[in-house]
C-alpha cells in the first residue's frame, strides 16, 4: 500500500471541516440567502433615515439649547441630548445624510476608473500592464489612512477633497481585482470567437468583459463603502473632515469622548452604533450578493 | 536564495522611487503658496520669501526635484517650521515609538488570533466559532478610535489597570502605557487575521499530509501544532506583512487618542499647524517603512516556505 492510498482511505474516514463556511452567517441563513435581505433591510433603513431626515428628526440637529444639556434617554429625546443640549437622535439621523452620501458617492469614481484600467491592463498586458501595476504598488506602499489624510490636508477640508483623496487611493483595489479576472477571461474561447467574427476590441471589452467582471467589483464595493465610512468618520474625528456644525458621526464621537468618564455614554455610543450598524448591513449585503451572484471568492 | 533576494530588491527600486516622487509632489499639489499658508496671512512678505527659499520653492521644478533627491540621499528631510528643528532629528525621537507600537500590536494580533482561529477551524459550529463571528462583525465595523475610547473607559478609568493616555519617561511606565494602544490597533486587525488563519488551517486539515498523519495514528494535538499550525503560520506571516499598512494607519489615529508622541501624532501636528515639510517627510517615511516591511515579509516567507523561492 502506497502513501497516497493510505491518505485516500484516511480522507474518507475522517471528513475535514467544511471549506465553504463563511464568516458571518450560520447554515440556515445561508440556505435562504437571508443575509442579502437582512443586509438590504438594515442598509435601507439607514438610507431612508438619510433621505427623510427632516421628517424623522424630532428636533433641530444644530441649534444649541443650554437648558436641556446632557439629558438622559427619554420619549422626547430618544437618544438623550449632548453637552450643548442638541437632540442626539436627530443628529445621528442627519449624520447618516452627510456620512452615507459621501461614503456611497466616493465609491463611484474609483469603481469606474479601477474597472477601466483593470480590464485594459488585464486584456492587453505588456508595457501598459507593467506600468499600471507598478503604479498600484506605489500607491499601496503608503498606509491607506496616511495617504488619504495627507491628500485631504493638501487640498483643504470638505467633501470634494475627501472624494478626490479616496479616489486617488482606492481605485487600485478595483484595478487589481478586475485585472486578475480579465487575465483569465482573455484566454477563454468566446473571446477568440469574438475576435474571429470581427468584433472590435472596444466592443469585446465593453460588451463581454465588463458584464463578466462587474459582479466581483460590486461585491468588493460593499466592503469599500464600509472603508469609506471609516475614513470619513475618522477624518471628522481628527477634525479634518466634515466641519462641526454639520452633524456627522465622527465629530459627534470626538465631542462625546470627554464626557465618557463622567458617565454620559450616549454622545459616543449612539453614533458609534450607527457606524457599526451601517458596516454590519454592508457586510451582510456583500456576503449575500456573493452568494446570489454565485461568485466563489 | 541570495539571487532571489537580489531580484526582489531590484523590483522594489521603482516603488521606492515612486514613493519619493509622490512625496515630492505633495508640496506642489497644495493650492496657492504653501509658504504663505504655513505662516498665515499676517506674516510679512520677507519672512514668506525666506521660507520659500528655505523650502526651495523659488527654484525651477526640476531643480527642486534634484535637490530633494540630493537631500534625501544625505538623510536630510528638511526643517520643521513648527518645531524649529531638523526633521531628521525629530524623526529619530518619534520613529522608534511608532515602530515599537506597531511591533507590539503585531505580536498582540497573533496572540489573540491564533487561539481563536484554531478553535473555530476545528469546531466550525461551536460556541467559539459563533463568538468569533460576532466579534469579527462588530469589531470590523467599529472605528479604531471608538475601540480605543472604550478600552480607555473600561481598563483605564473604571478599572484603572492601565494609564488612560500619555507616555511617561521611565521604561517600565512606557511599556505599560503602550499596552492599551497596541491592543486597540491589534483588535482592528484580528478579524482579518482570524479569517485568513482559519481558512489556511482548514485547508491544511484537508491536505494529504494531515490525512496521512492521521492514518498512521498520530493524535490530534501533535497534528495541530506540528503540521497544521506550522503551515497556517506561514500565511499568517504574510497576512501580517500585508496588514502593516493598516497597523500604521491604526497607529496614526491611536497615537492621537492616547497622546503617544510617535510619528502619527507628529504627522497630525504637522497637518494642524500647516507644516508642509513635516507632512511631506512623515508621509515619505511611512511609505518607505511599508516597503521595507514588505521586503522583510517576502524574505521571511521564502525562509519559511522553500516553494516561494522557486518562482
Amino acid at each position: 500500500m502506497t502513501a497516497t492510498d493510505a491518505a485516500a482511505i484516511a480522507r474518507t474516514a475522517i471528513t475535514p471541516p467544511s471549506r465553504k463556511s463563511r464568516v458571518w452567517a450560520p447554515a440556515w441563513m445561508r440556505r435562504h440567502n437571508l443575509q442579502l435581505w437582512i443586509g438590504a433591510g438594515m442598509l435601507g433603513l439607514m438610507v431612508l433615515a438619510a433621505i427623510f431626515a427632516p421628517l424623522i428628526a424630532p428636533h433641530d440637529p444644530t441649534t444649541p439649547d443650554a437648558a436641556h444639556a446632557l439629558l438622559p434617554v427619554s420619549a422626547d429625546h430618544l437618544f438623550g441630548t449632548d453637552n450643548l443640549g442638541r437632540d442626539i437622535f436627530s443628529r445621528v439621523v442627519y449624520g447618516a445624510r452627510s456620512d452615507l452620501t459621501i461614503a456611497i458617492v466616493a465609491v463611484v469614481a474609483p469603481f469606474v476608473i479601477g474597472l477601466a484600467f483593470g480590464i485594459v491592463s488585464g486584456y492587453f498586458g505588456g508595457w501598459f500592464d507593467s506600468i499600471m501595476m507598478r503604479l498600484a504598488d506605489i500607491v499601496t506602499a503608503f498606509p491607506f489612512f496616511i495617504l488619504v489624510i495627507a491628500l485631504v490636508f493638501l487640498m483643504g477640508n470638505g467633501a470634494l477633497s475627501i472624494f478626490i483623496a479616496i479616489t486617488c487611493v482606492s481605485w487600485v483595489a478595483y484595478a487589481r481585482l478586475v485585472r486578475g479576472e480579465a487575465m483569465v477571461l482573455r484566454n477563454k474561447e468566446f473571446v477568440a470567437a469574438c475576435q474571429a467574427s470581427g468584433i472590435s476590441t472596444i466592443g469585446i471589452l465593453v460588451r463581454h468583459f465588463v458584464p463578466n467582471v462587474v459582479s466581483q467589483a460590486i461585491v468588493y464595493a460593499m466592503s469599500d463603502i464600509v472603508m469609506n465610512v471609516g475614513v470619513i468618520v475618522t477624518l471628522s474625528y481628527l477634525g479634518l473632515g466634515i466641519t462641526p456644525p454639520t452633524p456627522d458621526w465622527g465629530s459627534m464621537m470626538a465631542g462625546g469622548q470627554q464626557f465618557l468618564a463622567g458617565g454620559f455614554y450616549g454622545m459616543t455610543l449612539f453614533p458609534a452604533g450607527a457606524v457599526i450598524w451601517t458596516s454590519l448591513a454592508l457586510s451582510f449585503l456583500g456576503d449575500g450578493l456573493t452568494h446570489q451572484l454565485r461568485i466563489d471568492r | 536564495m541570495l539571487r532571489w533576494f537580489a531580484r526582489r530588491l531590484l523590483l522594489a527600486i521603482p516603488v521606492v522611487w515612486g514613493v519619493v516622487t509622490i512625496s515630492f509632489f505633495m508640496m506642489h499639489l497644495a493650492p496657492g503658496d504653501p509658504a504663505r499658508t504655513a505662516l498665515g496671512e499676517k506674516a510679512s512678505n520677507a519672512s514668506v520669501a525666506a521660507l520659500r527659499h528655505q523650502w526651495g520653492l523659488d527654484q525651477s521644478m526640476p531643480l527642486q526635484y534634484l535637490n530633494y533627491l540630493k537631500q534625501l540621499v544625505h538623510g536630510d528631510l528638511g526643517t520643521s517650521v513648527y518645531y524649529h528643528a531638523p526633521i531628521t532629528s525629530l524623526m529619530a525621537q518619534r520613529l522608534p515609538v511608532t515602530i515599537i507600537l506597531v511591533v507590539l500590536s503585531a505580536i498582540l494580533t497573533m496572540l489573540i488570533s491564533v487561539p481563536l482561529a484554531s478553535r473555530s477551524a476545528t469546531h466550525p459550529n461551536g460556541i467559539a466559532a459563533v463568538a468569533v463571528r460576532l466579534f469579527n462583525a462588530v469589531v470590523q465595523g467599529a472605528p479604531t478610535f471608538f475601540i480605543g475610547a472604550m478600552l480607555i473607559l473600561f481598563l483605564g478609568v473604571r478599572i484603572a489597570i492601565f494609564p488612560a493616555g500619555g507616555y511617561p519617561a521611565d521604561i517600565g511606565g512606557r511599556a505599560w502605557a503602550l499596552v492599551l494602544p497596541a491592543l486597540t490597533i491589534a483588535l482592528g486587525t484580528v478579524p482579518i487575521m482570524v479569517r485568513g488563519l482559519r481558512a489556511a488551517m482548514i485547508e491544511s486539515y484537508g491536505s494529504e499530509y494531515v490525512a496521512f498523519a492521521r492514518s498512521k495514528g498520530l493524535p490530534e494535538r501533535p497534528i495541530r501544532y506540528g503540521y497544521v499550525l506550522r503551515n497556517a503560520g506561514i500565511s499568517g506571516v504574510s497576512i501580517l506583512g500585508i496588514q502593516v499598512g493598516a497597523l500604521a494607519s491604526g497607529a496614526l489615529v491611536i497615537e492621537q487618542v492616547f497622546a503617544i508622541p510617535g510619528m502619527g501624532s507628529m504627522l497630525m501636528t504637522g497637518i494642524l499647524n500647516r507644516d508642509y515639510a513635516l507632512v511631506q517627510a512623515c508621509t515619505l517615511v511611512f511609505g518607505l517603512l511599508v516597503v521595507v516591511v514588505y521586503l522583510g515579509t517576502d524574505l521571511a516567507y521564502a525562509r519559511l516556505d522553500p516553494r516561494a523561492r522557486l518562482s
